[in-house]
């Protein structure tokens, strides 16, 4: 509450000023590489900000939020296959079709708690997985090639690599902006309040459960946005966008950005896939100055180092690497 | 009694072999404070627990108001106006004193499907819980973590978010628990005037509390109801000395005892 910059606010700042000026600086130096790399950060921090809607404020631990990834993908994909090229239609479909999903591994799911919820929502993730498998149709376990990204007629040509990136940002900044009015809102003090004391929040009169059900639609609803996203983004579909590591890494995102702030796992998502990338090469120059030539062998080993980083952070830090700033001005 | 506010009859409730609620009748008329007491593990707990909702009773029936609630959920009947406050204190402890009380105001504001506006700024929801903790005595606390304050506070916050339902009738589960003398005669002024306008069930170990406020008391031993009356009744009842055998003098002399 003591002034709106704070060393906090100011990185956040950063980080979007970053993210928004990506595309200048790839267009600058011709590194498409680098727009590839952050297109998919983006996609994937819409993801994880809308499982820390669930899983930081609504204390619901789902571990199969990638499931909406998948099927996000694959309504976009099924419908490419078969000739409905027509983003109008792809997109609400894909979100609708995320939605009914979460209300059906919702209803039964929330009815439990703690390890068994984990466990349904594994399941569930798990079972679309293995359907996704055996859809020969389109492509099994190969996946799937989109020829044509989504259509939006003359309003905005996807294709364009700096139109989907920012397309992208904005459907970012726009995801952060209403998950942090659905937080102050009434009912997310419902939310954070069935975190905190499910029993007390019934006994003072909340139907808790079908707040509940209606959050974990809304977070499903967002991830399937960010999986049509990335179906367009790589162009293909194929049941690994929706293993059950990638409703790990989301998890991660999250712990590892700081759960506590609706921004914090999109720090996490920045965190994580810019040390996937560079963790190998700082191995492999680490090596070259060590032993004088560059050991490949070693480079595969760079989450030798993340796991320690990870580790620390839950330990130490447990507003993640969010809290770690805001918290810095105490020094 | 005609004109009863809650009342129960024949409830029962067997945990395997334990009769923890044996064929419970209890009436509480409109406006009065109506204590139980009963010795450890005379089944008051459980008792309360059939009342708000939590357990379901295996047999007898409970009216509110005219209304049968055996069957209803615990959220419903808070929304009928049947408040409880905890035993062990149960709130939410990474919010502030006002953030609590606000959302026992808002629990009872309509639905809370509305995503969009800021509820801390709400003037419906802000006001109230100020007043309610008002009432407690808690009125420059409200910006205070409940993390960060003591037990005697915790005890009149749940009172506060008690009240901020705007209840019909409050089930109180021992708010003297825990509480030293100081507190504890700060919660029974705050009851005394309580009274006054709501009715009250009171379970509480504190004697002296109970008899300086109850109109009526109903003893409770294993799970029977074994005495309810006036409190000077109560105190000469036979059978309520014996049950509390040892603790026969504390039952006599409470009422006239100082501190």
């Amino acid at each position: 509450m003591s002034g709106m910059i704070t060393p906090r606010n100011a990185f956040v700042a950063a980080v979007i000023v970053v993210l928004a000026l990506i595309p200048v600086y790839a267009a600058m130096t011709g590194n498409t590489f680098m727009m590839t790399l952050f297109t998919r950060i983006i996609i994937l921090a819409i993801a994880a900000v809308s499982l820390n809607l669930i899983m930081g404020f609504g204390g619901m631990v789902s571990f199969g939020h990638a499931a909406y990834l998948g099927i996000g993908g694959y309504v976009i994909g099924i419908l490419a296959k078969e000739g409905i090229n027509t983003g109008f239609v792809q997109w609400p479909l894909a979100l609708l079709v995320s939605g009914l999903f979460a209300l059906g591994v919702g209803a039964l799911s929330l009815r439990t708690r703690g390890v068994y919820f984990i466990m349904i929502t594994l399941a569930f993730a798990q079972m679309v997985y293995y359907i996704a498998n055996g859809l020969d149709r389109y492509g099994g376990d190969d996946g799937l090639t989109i020829h044509k990204r989504s259509e939006f007629g003359g309003l905005l040509n996807l294709s364009n690599r700096t139109v989907f990136y920012y397309v992208c940002l904005v459907l970012l900044l726009a995801t952060v902006y209403v998950v942090w009015r659905i937080i102050n809102s009434r009912f997310g003090a419902v939310i954070q309040g069935a975190r905190s004391n499910d029993r007390r929040m019934r006994a003072i009169g909340f139907p808790t459960f079908r707040y509940k059900l209606v959050c974990f639609v809304i977070a499903g609803v967002i991830c399937g946005l960010s999986g049509a996203l990335l179906a367009n983004h790589t162009n293909f579909i194929s049941p690994a966008m929706m293993h059950w590591t990638r409703s790990g890494d989301l998890i991660v995102m999250a712990v590892l950005g700081g759960m506590g702030s609706v921004f914090g796992p999109v720090i996490g998502s920045v965190a994580l896939l810019v040390l996937e990338e560079t963790l190998p090469h700082l191995i492999g120059f680490a090596s070259h100055v060590i032993t004088g030539k560059e050991v490949v062998a070693a480079k595969e080993y760079w989450q030798l180092i993340l796991g320690p980083m990870l580790l620390l952070i839950v330990l130490f830090a447990r507003g993640g690497i969010d809290g770690l700033i805001a918290s810095a001005r105490r020094g | 009694m005609a004109d009863a506010l809650l009342k129960v009859s024949g409830l029962t409730k067997r945990f395997g072999g334990v009769v923890a609620s044996d064929d419970i009748v209890l009436d509480v008329a409109r406006g009065e404070l109506h204590a139980i007491i009963g010795p450890n593990g005379a089944g008051k707990t459980t008792l309360i627990g059939q009342l708000t909702g939590e357990i379901r009773p295996d047999a007898g029936r409970v009216h509110f108001d005219g209304q049968d609630i055996t069957e209803l959920q615990v959220y419903e009947r808070s929304q009928l106006g049947l408040a409880r406050s905890f035993q062990i204190t149960s709130l939410f402890l990474d919010f502030t004193a006002l953030d609590n009380v606000a959302l026992a105001v808002q629990a009872h504001a309509g639905h809370s499907f509305h995503f969009w506006d800021d509820a801390r700024r709400s003037r419906e929801l802000r006001e109230p819980a100020r007043d309610a903790l008002k009432r407690v005595g808690l009125a420059d606390r409200g910006d205070v973590l409940v993390s960060n304050m003591s037990h005697g506070e915790h005890r009149q916050i749940e009172l506060a978010m008690a009240l901020a339902t705007k209840p019909r009738m409050l089930l109180l589960d021992e708010p003297m628990a825990g509480l030293g003398p100081d507190e504890s005669s700060r919660m029974v002024r705050t009851l005394r005037e309580l009274k006054r306008e709501l009715t009250i069930l009171l379970i509480e170990h504190d004697m002296e509390a109970v008899f300086a406020l109850a109109d009526r008391i109903t003893v409770l031993v294993c799970g029977r109801v074994i005495a309810s009356g006036s409190p000077s009744a109560i105190r000469t009842n036979a059978e309520v000395r014996q049950a509390y055998l040892g603790e026969q003098e504390v039952v006599t002399d409470a009422g006239a005892a100082h501190v």
